[in-house]
Parts: C-alpha cells; structure tokens; sequence
C-alpha cells in the first residue's frame, strides 16, 4: 500500500526549531494542536484520578473511604475537569488544530496569533481551576446549580466559576477560527461538498462553540457575583429564580454535548471511508445531519429540567422536540453502517474504535430517547441511569472518537508508526473495561440507585463491584495507549506520508508535514473519499 | 475587507445624540406609571439604542451580506434563549390550583 521510503522527511514542524520559545510562541497550528495535547491529556488524568477514588468509595455500601464533603468534591472536580478541561476541547483543539489547515489545502488557521491565545487563556483557565481543587475543592456538582452554589456551599465556588468563565473565551475563539478558516481558506477546488465529513463536523461544532459559549459564560460569572455581591438573579428572597439558572445553563450545556461528540462523529466518518475504502454513503446528508444537530440541539435543554417545577406545558414541547434529535444521530449512525455494506474493510485499531463509537453512542443515543420522554424522565431522574447515559455519550461516544482519531492520525502527527498489536489489545480492554463499568449502572439506576451519594443500600453492592471492577480495566486501557505512543514518539518506524492508503490532502504531504504544510498549494479535482478515483489515479 | 466605508463624523454626532436622547427618554418614563408596560416601554428603547449601535458605531449598516447574517443569527440565537425559556414563566402557573 505505502511505496515513500520510510524515513522521516529532513524538514518538518517538529524539527523546525527547538527549545521551550520555540514551542511557547509557536503559531504553527500544528505545534499549537500538541500544546493542547499535552495540557488535555494532563487534565484527562487529573479527572480521571477522582474518578478512580469515586470508584474506589463506590466498591462497598458504606461511606467509609472518604467523608460525604469530600465525595461530593470529588465528583463535581471529576465533571469539571473532564466536561471543561478535556471533553470540550479534546477533538476540536488538538486534531481539529492540526487537521483544518491540512484537510482544505492551507498553510494556517486564519488566525494563528489569536490560536497561540486562545491556548494561553485555557491555561490560565485551567490554573484558576487547579488553585481552586487545591485550596478546598468544589462540592456544587459540575452544574453549579443556585440556591446551592450561591448561597449555602461554603467550598471554592468562584475561582471554580472564573476558571470555567476564562476558559470559554478559550473554546469562542477557536471556533471562531475554524469558521473563518473554512469560509475563507479554502484550496482551489475544493469546494464545500468536497470537504471531508470532519469539517463539516468540526464547523457546525465551532457553530456552537460561538452561539452558546457566551451564554454559559455570562451565567456562570452572575453566580460568582450573586455570590459574592448578593444579587437578586437566581435568590428568590430578593426576586430571583432558581430556576433561571438552570435555563441558562442548559441552554449551553446541552449543546456542549454535541461540541464533545459532533467532533467525534466526523472522525468516525474519515476513518469508516478510510478502512471500508469507500465513499461515505450519503455525503452530503451527513454533513446536512451535522448542522442539524447542532441547531436542533439548541432547542432541548430543558429536558434536564423535567422535575425541576417548570411548566408541564414547556416540558411537553421540550420532551419532543428533544425526540428529534435521534433524528440527524440515526441517519449518521445508518449511513455509517450503509457505507461498511460491501466495503472492503481492514479491521486496524482506529477502525476498531469507530466501531466502538458507533455500538456505544446508540446505546447512549437511544437511552437519551428514554430520558427524553416524559415520564419514564421522572422515574430515572437524579439516578445512575443519568450517569450511565451521559458516560454512553461522552465516553463511549466523544471519547471512543478521540481515541480513534488520535490513532488514525497518529502517524501523521508524529511521523512515526504506533505497535498495532499493543494498539489492538488496548482498543479491546477500553470496550470491555467501559461496559463493565456503565453497562451495571444503567441497572442500578432503573431499580432506583441516585446519583451522588457516597454510601448507598447494600442491595446495589454486586452492581456497583462489577462496576468498580470495571473501572480499573478501564483504567489500564487508557494507560496502554498513553505508554506506546509515547514510546513510539522516538522508537516507532517511519510511518511515511500516507499509511492507511487513504484519500484526503492531510495524507498528500509528509508526516510529520512541513511547517508551511505543502510545498505548493493543492488544487482539488476530486470528492471527498474519491477512493475508485485514487486507484484509477484520478486523486492527483 | 477590500474597500473600507468611510462615515462622516456627522453621523455619529446624530447617532450620539439620539442615543444621549433615548437615555433622557428611558429615565423621563420609568418616573411614569404605566404597570405592566413600565418593562416593556424600558426594553423598546434599550433594543432600539442597541440596533443604532450594531448598525453605526459597529458599522454593521455598511458590511458585507454574511456580516449581515451572522448579526441576524446571533439575535436569533439570543431570540431562541428567551423564546423558549418563556414558555415555561407564561404558562407555569397554567392548570395548577391554589
Ligand atoms: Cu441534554
């Protein structure tokens, strides 16, 4: 499949400057994508350590690991820092940075300085939120919900609430970048309906990032000054709403699901074209279905609201519109499945994680569908059922996507090969470990587990155990991979420029590419996924 | 971005001084009392004076078409936020006793 020489090119980003100043003032979009990598993958670790002790406390009934205070920090830094500091940004920044550039054929995002910034501010973002996890910890829960976070929690809640507020204009001016570049910089000949799939994905993401960022930033900002000052915008006492946060908050926090998993899902698309070796099935559906959900997914936020005294009446109109969603999710979902139909398909690790997205965001797609309906909603509220769902989505689904995109452009990225056994073996245990650990939850939480405490009846201990037991597995699959791509940074063979044999500009220059990326500038004469195009040699 | 509108400073003199007027206004009517319109009277000039803003001192009145979209979508995004956030205040209280 793959005739280059394998050895690295002489020239390339990685090579092409070196000590810290060279990386701290870069604005190669590329090196950009690695600092964020790193920051990301730090965070990821820092979440996923509560999670570990979250799990650990969960392995017996009584509370007896850590006291119901600490608990209740630990699960509210877990959803901080994974939901803000890794999920949101994870795709979009690390392989959206590196890959729009490539994937339209130009040298840099529109905006390089204001990229290098936008990092900048998530690090300083992160470090409020690092100062307040040290000095005290939070104990709101990930949605701060008033009268709690305003009036009676005594833990740091403004320092949380700034880190988060900073870390915004972080993720508004990334996608603001994107959208320009998309709009503006563009290849010759490669017009919208030749994208690939992962931009069209990343725009309608970026689309959210700037329509609902500014709302949840606002909101967040009027907790910390309620608190601080005593407004009246949420404290009945003084005229408020309770229930307005939660308005305001889920007006964003609903669509930043789809900012975590819309990412995710153009992923999947590049890599089921790339090992099926065809072209998507219903392009330009797919990429319809993707500013669907993004739009769409504007106008359902108050199914989190259900039991929360809103009117009956809104909550009907909200329980199907929230219906519609499943909509664009099952058209992508089928599609996928269409295009695997006949296809040639080589089951290398990246495919093996689309895979997994695909079985596990249905999963997680259709108990939404659950959720989303009136009553069976009132019933599993505020229960593991919630927390199974949710982690279908945002593990199974955005993370699953991350992990197979950060494989299937692996090599790109550091021009080197990862061990595709190890890389098997591990996309194995990651499946595995994250049923074992959800799959008992979604039962736990039916038969009336809730959510949120950290002792809990001695008849959910056998759930729970296989839960906790499944975490750890987990746990081990996500060490795997941090091991051998770091190792294969220095010891990994030459990947050479293309291969996966696949169809796309990014794979029409070395790995690693050039600062500028192409030595000329591409034009385009073909469709996304042309892969009859690519063995009649029509793809230039 | 290829041809830059240039304004003459007369209009941002009327702009101000219109704004300066729809602040005298603002105050002048909340000494009124028109009960449930005393919100609604002190919203139409506080959006009428953000419009003149986006459209002048933002110069969004001499911008390219797509500006003009992405003005018009945000507002409607911001429409979406308070549209459906209403249906829930307006009809809380809807079928409910006591
Ligand atoms: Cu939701």
């Amino acid at each position: 499949m793959q005739t280059t020489v394998a050895a690295l090119p002489p020239r390339h980003y990685l090579n092409d400057g070196f000590g810290i100043r060279s990386w701290l003032f870069t604005r190669d979009h590329k090196r950009i994508a690695l600092l964020y990598l790193a920051t990301i993958t730090l965070f990821f670790f820092i979440g996923g350590a509560m999670a570990v002790l979250i799990r650990l406390e969960l392995a017996t009934p009584a509370g007896d690991l850590v006291t119901d205070e600490t608990y209740n920090k630990l699960f509210t830094m877990h959803g901080v820092m994974m939901v803000f500091f890794f999920l949101i940004p994870s795709i979009p920044a690390t392989l959206g940075n590196f890959l729009v550039p490539l994937m339209i054929g130009a040298k840099d995002l529109a905006f390089p300085k204001l990229n290098l910034l936008s990092w900048y501010i998530f690090v300083v973002g992160g470090l409020f939120t690092l100062y307040a996890l040290i000095s005290g910890g939070v104990d709101t829960g990930w949605t701060f919900y008033t009268p709690f976070s305003t009036i009676s929690s005594t833990s740091k809640v403004v320092p949380t609430a700034l880190g988060v507020f900073i870390t915004g204009f972080s993720s508004i001016l990334t996608g603001l970048n994107f959208i320009v570049t998309i709009h503006r910089m563009r290849a010759p000949g490669m017009t919208w309906f030749r994208m690939p799939l992962f931009l069209w994905s990343i725009y309608a993401t970026s689309l959210i990032m700037v329509l609902g960022t500014p709302v949840i930033a606002i909101t967040i900002l009027l907790v910390a000054a309620e608190r601080l000052f005593h407004f009246g915008f949420f404290d009945p006492a003084v005229g408020g709403d309770p229930v307005l946060f939660q308005h305001l908050f889920w007006f964003y926090s609903h669509p930043a699901v789809y900012i975590m998993v819309l990412p995710s899902m153009g992923v999947v698309s590049e890599v089921v074209a790339a090992f099926c070796r065809k072209p998507v099935f219903g392009y330009r559906i797919v990429a319809f279905a993707s500013v669907a959900i993004a739009v769409l997914g504007f106008l359902v936020w108050a199914h989190h609201m259900f039991v929360a005294g809103i009117s009956v009446y809104a909550a009907m109109i909200f329980s199907v519109l929230s219906m519609l969603v499943a909509i664009p999710s099952a058209v992508k979902v089928f599609n996928w499945t269409a295009t695997m139909y006949r296809g040639s398909i080589s089951w290398q690790t990246p495919m093996l994680y689309a895979m997994g997205f695909i079985g596990l965001f249905t999963i997680g797609g259709l108990t939404g569908v659950f959720l989303a309906t009136l009553a069976v909603n009132v019933h599993v509220t505020d229960t593991y059922f919630i927390v199974a769902h949710f982690h279908y989505i945002m593990v199974g689904g955005a993370l699953m996507g991350y992990l197979g995109g950060l494989h299937y452009w692996w090599p790109k990225i550091s021009g080197r090969l990862y061990p595709e056994f190890l890389a098997k073996l591990s996309a194995g245990i990651i499946f595995l470990g994250f049923n074992l650990t959800f799959f008992p939850q979604f039962v736990a939480g039916y038969l009336g587990m809730p959510r949120r405490y950290h002792a809990y009846p001695p008849d959910f201990q056998v759930l729970n155990v296989l839960s906790s037991a499944g975490a750890s597995i987990l746990g081990v699959g996500y060490l795997i991979p941090m091991a051998y791509l770091m190792w294969s940074l220095r010891y990994g063979r030459a990947a050479g420029s293309n291969p996966f044999g696949a169809v796309g500009l990014e794979w029409m220059t070395t790995s690693p590419p050039p600062t500028e990326n192409f030595a000329t500038t591409p034009v385009v004469a073909w469709d996304a996924y042309d892969y009859k195009g690519e063995v009649e040699g029509r793809v230039a | 971005m290829s041809q830059t509108h240039v304004v003459p400073t007369r209009v941002y003199y009327t702009i101000f001084a219109i704004l300066m007027f729809c602040t005298y206004l603002t105050v002048q009517v909340a000494f009124l009392d028109l009960g449930a319109l005393n919100t609604v009277a002190a919203l139409a000039i506080a959006v009428f004076k953000a419009v003149l803003v986006v459209l002048f001192f933002m110069h969004v009145k001499y911008s390219t078409r797509l500006t003009w979209v992405v003005v018009i979508g945000g507002a409607f995004w911001l429409g979406i936020l308070l549209a459906l956030t209403m249906t829930d205040y307006l009809s809380r209280a809807w079928g409910t006793f006591g």
